[in-house]
């Protein structure tokens, strides 16, 4: 009883919530609940009525009845060009950055020391430090004609490689620094740390054993990893490129800074939106990149990625 | 005969420590062997190149005559039930059991069918279809031993697979991974640090002690003739006596050792029938154990015995009021064991 009149207010309040688990666990997520479901969904609903409304060509007034002409838009030949020239570089990036995380992230978990693990930890955030803009800035004096790749080349004499590069359909331009390629090298480079992270994740929690046990029962290194390491670490993947993915479909800046004149989806949003007031289309445009990784999301269900979690 | 495993001066070393330090060693076709020892002394590692998850720093390992120390685990023909199982979480029982056969591309009917076989054998019938995660801890024990005994290996290597089971369920699974293996008739290298279960279900086994093998034998062997002081105090319980109460007592300043249930228990001053030893001492302590009572005496001459008796006719009340009590222990010289150093 002593130690009850004794108690201050706050072991009061705690001693009130312990008797009360449910209001205790309310007033715990209530920030969390008004922040996602009224700043998060609730803006996102809005940028979904938005999409459903159209712009009036004649008075480039926005008229607020519901109709599907703005979603028709989306399929003219110059918009499902954005949308697929942004798809395939997202597609490019997913790709190449589980190539390059894959091996250093099973690396680091399976192989480094205490030590090394931290070294390479740390190397592959320390970028996500610095600011963005800058970093790609710095690629685009990197890729410049007059950059160190260009640089490179001409000193090694293999000038010829780079032109070649550069000439091809599609992907090449003047320079790396204004071409597809560049800008590639510059997305894998800002996101390779979002799939290396959760790779690393997801091989974390397969046991030392599980590959012993499947070269125990005669599988060498190549089917130990198709059969155990893969799948077990595949929700890593998914994860990471679902990262990758959605960084790169909604990307503005990157295709700003080294694109030609060839627009992507988040600059085509930014350019409907801001100059020419449509801004039901670049709510259509929005949604596409949500849709793609919605079905993605079923088709890695469907092929078992998440079976194992 | 050619020995199953033959261990030849084998080493195995982490840097400065010396995890296994040259032993030599030959397991029989069809025996049940155990590595027995405590923790850390090279019992698991000495198994585990056998595996071919470790190499040996130096000497060979054979497998029928066959050198392993090259040969990658994949191409060892040895399975290994795993301390932890290490069941594939993605994968159903049937195909985790199914593994080895499917790696080695086996058709998938004669699959099916083994599986079924293997299933049967370890008492799991109509478990195929199930994850691991909805398995019992005996259950998948039993998965792990189907998974590792369906490429029917000439040995199988178990590391302490029970270790993660209750007491009951242990003490069933001994019984039953005995019958598995005199059913299927191939050699099991088994490692415990419990030296109960090794007694119980070796037909021979070595001590290990610090790397190195203190003792090899059959388990009367081990526990009625330990032939170094660890041996004795590891297997069972030690009851050493050295020094001037063993001069004293058995008329030798060699140590030598006494099993606890071949101690009488008598009064104070009861007179010693020929052929037996006696000390006299004060009863320290009594742990009433249900089927038996446990005592440690403390000896006038210096030392503890501890004596274990049958609660034939006593009961609890009876035994507890023995503290503090002081007792004559007697033996037979029979069953003293001198103990080199």
């Amino acid at each position: 009883m002593q130690a009850l009149r004794k108690a201050s207010l706050s072991q009061r309040i705690s001693n009130f919530l312990f008797l009360r688990p449910r209001l205790f666990l309310a007033l715990l997520l209530l920030p969390p609940v008004l922040w996602l479901g009224v700043v998060y969904l609730g803006s996102m609903l809005t940028l979904l009525v938005q999409s459903f409304f159209y712009l009036d060509g004649f008075t480039g007034q926005v008229v607020r009845e519901f109709t599907m002409r703005t979603y028709g838009e989306l399929f003219t030949p110059a918009n499902l060009d954005i949308i697929s020239r942004t798809a395939g570089m997202a597609a490019a990036v997913t790709l190449a950055a589980v190539l390059l995380a894959f091996p250093l992230a099973y690396y680091t978990t399976m192989h480094a020391t205490r030590r090394t693990k931290a070294v390479l930890y740390l190397s592959v955030t320390l970028p996500l430090w610095s600011s963005y803009l800058v970093r790609v800035y710095s690629w685009k004096l990197i890729l410049a004609k007059e950059g160190i790749i260009s640089w490179f080349f001409t000193q090694t004499s293999l000038s010829w490689v780079l032109e070649g590069l550069l000439r091809l359909p599609g992907v090449g331009g003047p320079s790396l620094s204004i071409s597809p390629i560049g800008m590639f090298l510059v997305f894998l480079y800002v996101w390779l740390p979002y799939m290396v992270l959760p790779i690393q994740a997801a091989l974390e929690r397969v046991p030392g054993s599980l590959l012993e046990a499947s070269e125990d029962l005669g599988a060498n290194a190549l089917k130990t990893f198709r059969h155990i390491t893969l799948p077990l670490a595949f929700p890593g993947v998914v994860a990471g490129s679902i990262f990758t993915f959605s960084l790169t479909l909604g990307d503005f800046i990157v295709p700003t800074v080294l694109g030609n004149s060839s627009f992507f989806i988040g600059q085509a949003v930014l350019s409907h939106q801001g100059t020419s007031g449509n801004v039901p289309l670049a709510a259509a445009l929005t949604t596409v990149p949500m849709a793609i990784m919605a079905l993605y999301l079923i088709v890695a269900r469907k092929l078992g990625a998440f079976e194992a979690l | 005969m050619q020995p199953a495993i033959s261990f030849v001066n084998v080493s195995r070393y982490f840097g400065e420590v010396k995890a296994v330090d040259d032993i030599s060693l030959d397991i029989m076709d069809g025996e049940f062997f155990t590595l027995l020892g405590p923790s850390g002394s090279g019992k698991t590692t000495s198994l585990r190149m056998v595996a071919g998850f470790e190499r040996p720093s130096k000497g060979e390992i054979y497998l029928h005559g066959v050198n392993l120390s090259q040969l990658p685990p994949y191409e060892r023909a040895v399975n290994t039930v795993f301390q932890d199982y290490a069941l594939f979480p993605h994968m159903s029982v049937a195909e985790n059991i199914s593994y080895g056969l499917m790696i080695r591309k086996v058709p998938k009917a004669e699959r099916m069918q083994r599986v079924e076989e293997m299933l049967a054998l370890v008492r799991l019938p109509n478990l195929g279809g199930r994850k691991p995660s909805q398995l019992s801890g005996g259950q998948r024990q039993r998965v792990a031993l189907a998974r590792a005994l369906i490429l029917r290996p000439p040995v199988l290597l178990l590391d302490e697979p029970l270790g993660a089971l209750d007491l009951k369920l242990r003490q069933q699974m001994q019984i039953e991974l005995k019958t598995i293996q005199q059913q299927v008739g191939i050699t099991f290298v088994y490692v415990t640090h419990d030296q109960e279960e090794a007694l119980t279900m070796s037909d021979r086994l070595a001590v290990f002690n610090q790397g190195k093998i203190e003792q090899v034998g059959t388990p009367a062997e081990i526990y009625e003739r330990p032939g170094t002081a660890f041996v004795a105090g590891f297997v069972g319980i030690s009851n050493l006596i050295s020094g001037s109460a063993a001069e004293a007592i058995a008329g030798s300043s060699e140590s030598f050792a006494v099993r606890p249930e071949k101690i009488h228990l008598a009064g104070d001053g009861a007179s010693v029938p020929d052929g037996m030893l006696s000390a006299d001492g004060r009863v320290r302590q009594v742990i009433y154990l249900g089927m038996y009572t446990r005592y440690t005496v403390e000896l006038d001459l210096g030392g503890e015995l501890t004596v274990v008796h049958q609660n034939l006719e006593t009961t609890s009340m009876d035994v507890l009021a023995a503290r503090g009590k002081r007792v004559r222990l007697m033996w037979n010289r029979l069953h003293v064991r001198p103990i080199g150093d």
